[in-house]
């Protein structure tokens, strides 16, 4: 029986890499991603072009710009004089925001009320003006607390004092590359796994394949042991770029995340197989596995928090594997989390991975067409 | 020289191929319904509702006036944590966002004038939705003090504030940018991948050898691929549309005429890039590896869909110029949202124009009725 499934892994390993362009196709273009996506897919914001519209002519308001010059964050591109100004500079997307501080500015100030700055944002894209405007806030915060002390008025009663655990420098890039390892992985995987039936059933040899004496288990084990290969070399390298390449941490334990990966790409393969076993032509086999991929991304937490999503949404993201080798593979370059914390990530990839695996090694025989 | 006879009969035979293999109504319907669906009511950038933990290390009224605000905030949800270890390991489970911890020293150090330390800590795993959490909990802080000096009538002057004015889109919904860029990512599985599959397979199976064999040109065939599937793309970007507009309340505030060039367009250059893809493949498996790696993936993270351009690296933000759905999410977000305005406008269209006329050129020139 093992030479059988060895003969049968031989042939998968062949049909797969025999071809110049399907080895080409599996092995550089993950790579490429990887380098584009880690420097691309970033909520990190730095030279927002803004406009000045400064009516005031005392000293506070150019306190308050020295601030935010001081910043490498904002990068002031345009003055303007006029109110009529501000809508094309907004619309035409040439600036972000428009600060303007009024005529009385300073006076009102002075006076002992509070100066009021007006901020005018662009909200097209609403995560960037929200954060630019969280940028901003800060720094005024910060500029008023300066300025009572240095006037010797009292300062407030409590004040914030903010940590970031794990990722001190609240950098994106180490929350993203660490996704893309389980993005890149799975796309590979069930790109992969979701023809080689297809391909057999379009092609006809699966028929022969089932007449031999080679068991359903045996054809399953056939399929699936080629792709998980495949799946943890190239796992291996998309982390070791992280590591080396983006400098991401590594604080956690290597065995959490080998055991994170390897129940990961079982069920990758599963759902893959099983996608797969369905389809008669190869077209309806990647076209399936894009019904799968593109939900399970978009629902893994990968860009968008999962409990940002409303309950009913939430409750079908349990069904995504994507969804628990994210957090695990996040916490062990990051936090070091326990195993026992993040026991709870890894039965549920099982579950998926065996529910499938057992489902396609059914399909074999029964699927009619 | 085309003959709209032959033309007909091949892009009868194409319908029937689409409606006979139920996979690419899937991909131009079904695909574009789930997508919208799961994004307009899944996917949100807005944090709210952030499970919070408060540790409370000496209850008193003003540790309670503070932490009482965070009930009566919609962007926390708070977790009364015991201790510090506790809250910690909610931190480290994902069971909470953030710590906001007072300690035992809180109110004598309130009253005592030196000023009082409230910890904030968070996860900074996520980074974005720490840097949103941060804000929140500045804005909470910032509230509870304002009202505590109405109450003791001592003298809290800012001297300066912020007021801020969101133009485009008042509610910041990420959901409004989000559903006209998704548009977008659907048109450009519709056009690259569907055609790159069709043609690959019409190699695979020995037909387009059947094909060269009969009077028809190549231009003919090529016509062929490209009407049936522009037809089906144009009917998933007006279900789109509808979904958009009808069922998410995104704001249409440019002309739908002035969409629909541009989506057309777009539909263009993504046939384009199908064909030639799957011309220069001939063989359905790297057909479709290629369109998922050179086309959806990059309209899905280059394009400015959901990471702003202007933030990456600039030889990043370069290579973005050569992804034809950069210049389409810039057409849709802003007849969506911000209405006709030209001089954004007619850049896109035009790189787009460019780009159809490369990619369908291209794929002209090197298909030829050739054996190999």
């Amino acid at each position: 029986m093992i030479q059988r499934i060895w003969h049968l892994i031989i042939k998968e390993f062949l049909a797969l890499l025999k071809d110049k362009r399907s080895r080409f196709v599996v092995i550089v273009p993950p790579l490429v991603q990887l380098m584009v996506f880690g420097y691309a897919a970033t909520f990190d914001l730095n030279d927002i072009p803004y406009a000045l519209y400064n009516e005031d002519r005392g000293e506070l308001s150019q306190q308050v710009l020295a601030r935010l010059r001081g910043s490498t964050i904002f990068t002031e591109v345009r003055e303007i004089r006029r109110d009529r100004d501000i809508a094309p500079l907004i619309d035409h997307r040439q600036v972000l925001f428009v600060i303007h501080f009024g005529p009385r500015f300073s006076e009102r100030q002075a006076r002992g009320g509070t100066a009021p700055i007006q901020i005018l944002i662009d909200g097209r894209n609403s995560n960037t003006a929200l954060i630019t405007l969280g940028y901003l806030r800060t720094i005024l915060a910060d500029f008023n607390l300066q300025w009572l002390q240095r006037q010797g008025q009292a300062s407030p009663p409590a004040f914030l004092e903010t940590r970031a655990w794990f990722n001190e420098s609240l950098q994106s890039r180490w929350f993203i590359v660490p996704g893309i390892v389980a993005l890149l992985t799975l796309v590979v995987t069930m790109v992969t796994t979701a023809f080689t039936v297809a391909r057999e059933r379009e092609q006809g040899t699966f028929d022969q394949l089932l007449v031999t004496p080679i068991t359903p288990f045996e054809i399953l084990m056939g399929k699936s042991i080629p792709p998980f290969i495949i799946g943890l070399l190239e796992g291996s390298l998309i982390v070791a770029v992280a590591i080396f390449w983006f400098e991401v941490p590594f604080r956690g334990t290597w065995w959490i995340l080998y055991t994170g990966m390897s129940l990961y790409l079982l069920a990758a393969i599963g759902v893959g197989l099983m996608i797969s076993s369905l389809s008669v032509t190869q077209q309806q086999g990647l076209l399936g596995a894009f019904l799968f991929i593109v939900p399970a991304v978009i629902l893994s937490g990968f860009a968008t928090p999962i409990e940002n999503m409303p309950e009913f949404v939430q409750a079908i993201t349990y069904l995504d594997p994507m969804r628990y080798f994210l957090v695990i593979v996040r916490s062990t370059f990051l936090a070091d989390s326990p195993f026992t914390i993040l026991w709870p990530q890894f039965w549920p990839m099982a579950l998926i991975g065996l529910f499938n695996l057992a489902l396609a090694a059914w399909l074999f025989r029964h699927r009619l067409y | 020289m085309t003959n709209n006879h032959r033309i007909r009969a091949l892009i009868r035979k194409e319908f029937i191929q689409v409606i006979r293999d139920p996979s690419s109504i899937a991909i131009a319907f079904v695909l574009p319904v789930i997508l919208l669906l799961l994004f307009g009511y899944g996917v949100s950038l807005d944090a709210k509702r952030v499970p919070l933990a408060l540790v409370v290390e000496q209850p008193s009224p003003e540790a309670t006036s503070f932490t009482s605000s965070f009930y009566h905030s919609e962007y926390f949800i708070p977790i009364p944590a015991a201790t510090m270890p506790v809250a910690e390991s909610l931190l480290m489970s994902g069971d909470a966002r953030g710590i906001v911890r007072l300690r035992e020293n809180f109110v004598r150090r309130l009253k005592g004038g030196e000023g009082a330390p409230i910890q904030l800590i968070v996860n900074g795993i996520d980074a974005n939705t720490a840097r949103l959490v941060e804000g929140y909990v500045t804005g909470t802080w910032i509230q509870w003090l304002t009202r505590r000096s109405q109450v003791t009538r001592t003298a809290l002057t800012q001297p300066i504030e912020i007021q801020q004015r969101i133009w485009f889109n008042a509610g910041v919904e990420s959901r409004n940018f989000l559903v006209p860029g998704l548009i977008a990512v659907i048109m450009t599985l519709i056009g690259a991948l569907l055609t790159s599959l069709v043609v690959a397979r019409e190699w695979e199976r020995g037909t387009m050898e059947a094909l060269m064999s009969t009077p028809v040109t190549m231009g003919e065939i090529l016509l062929g691929k490209i009407i049936p599937y522009f037809l089906l793309g144009t009917g998933g970007l007006l279900l789109s549309v509808a979904m958009a507009v009808w069922l998410f309340d995104v704001p249409l505030r440019g002309s739908f005429w002035l969409l629909w060039l541009g989506s057309s367009l777009f539909l263009l250059v993504a046939l384009g890039m199908g064909l030639l893809i799957s011309t220069i493949a001939k063989n359905q498996f790297v057909a479709g590896q290629i369109a998922i790696i050179v086309t959806f993936l990059p309209a899905f993270i280059l394009s400015g869909f959901i990471f702003e351009i202007r933030s990456m690296p600039t030889f990043i933000q370069w290579i973005t110029h050569l992804v034809p759905a950069r210049y389409y999410v810039a057409i849709l977000q802003t007849v969506f949202l911000a209405g006709d305005i030209w001089p954004i406008l007619w850049p896109n269209l035009l790189a787009l124009v460019i780009m159809a006329a490369f990619f369908l050129g291209r794929t002209r020139q090197i298909s030829r009725k050739r054996l190999e």
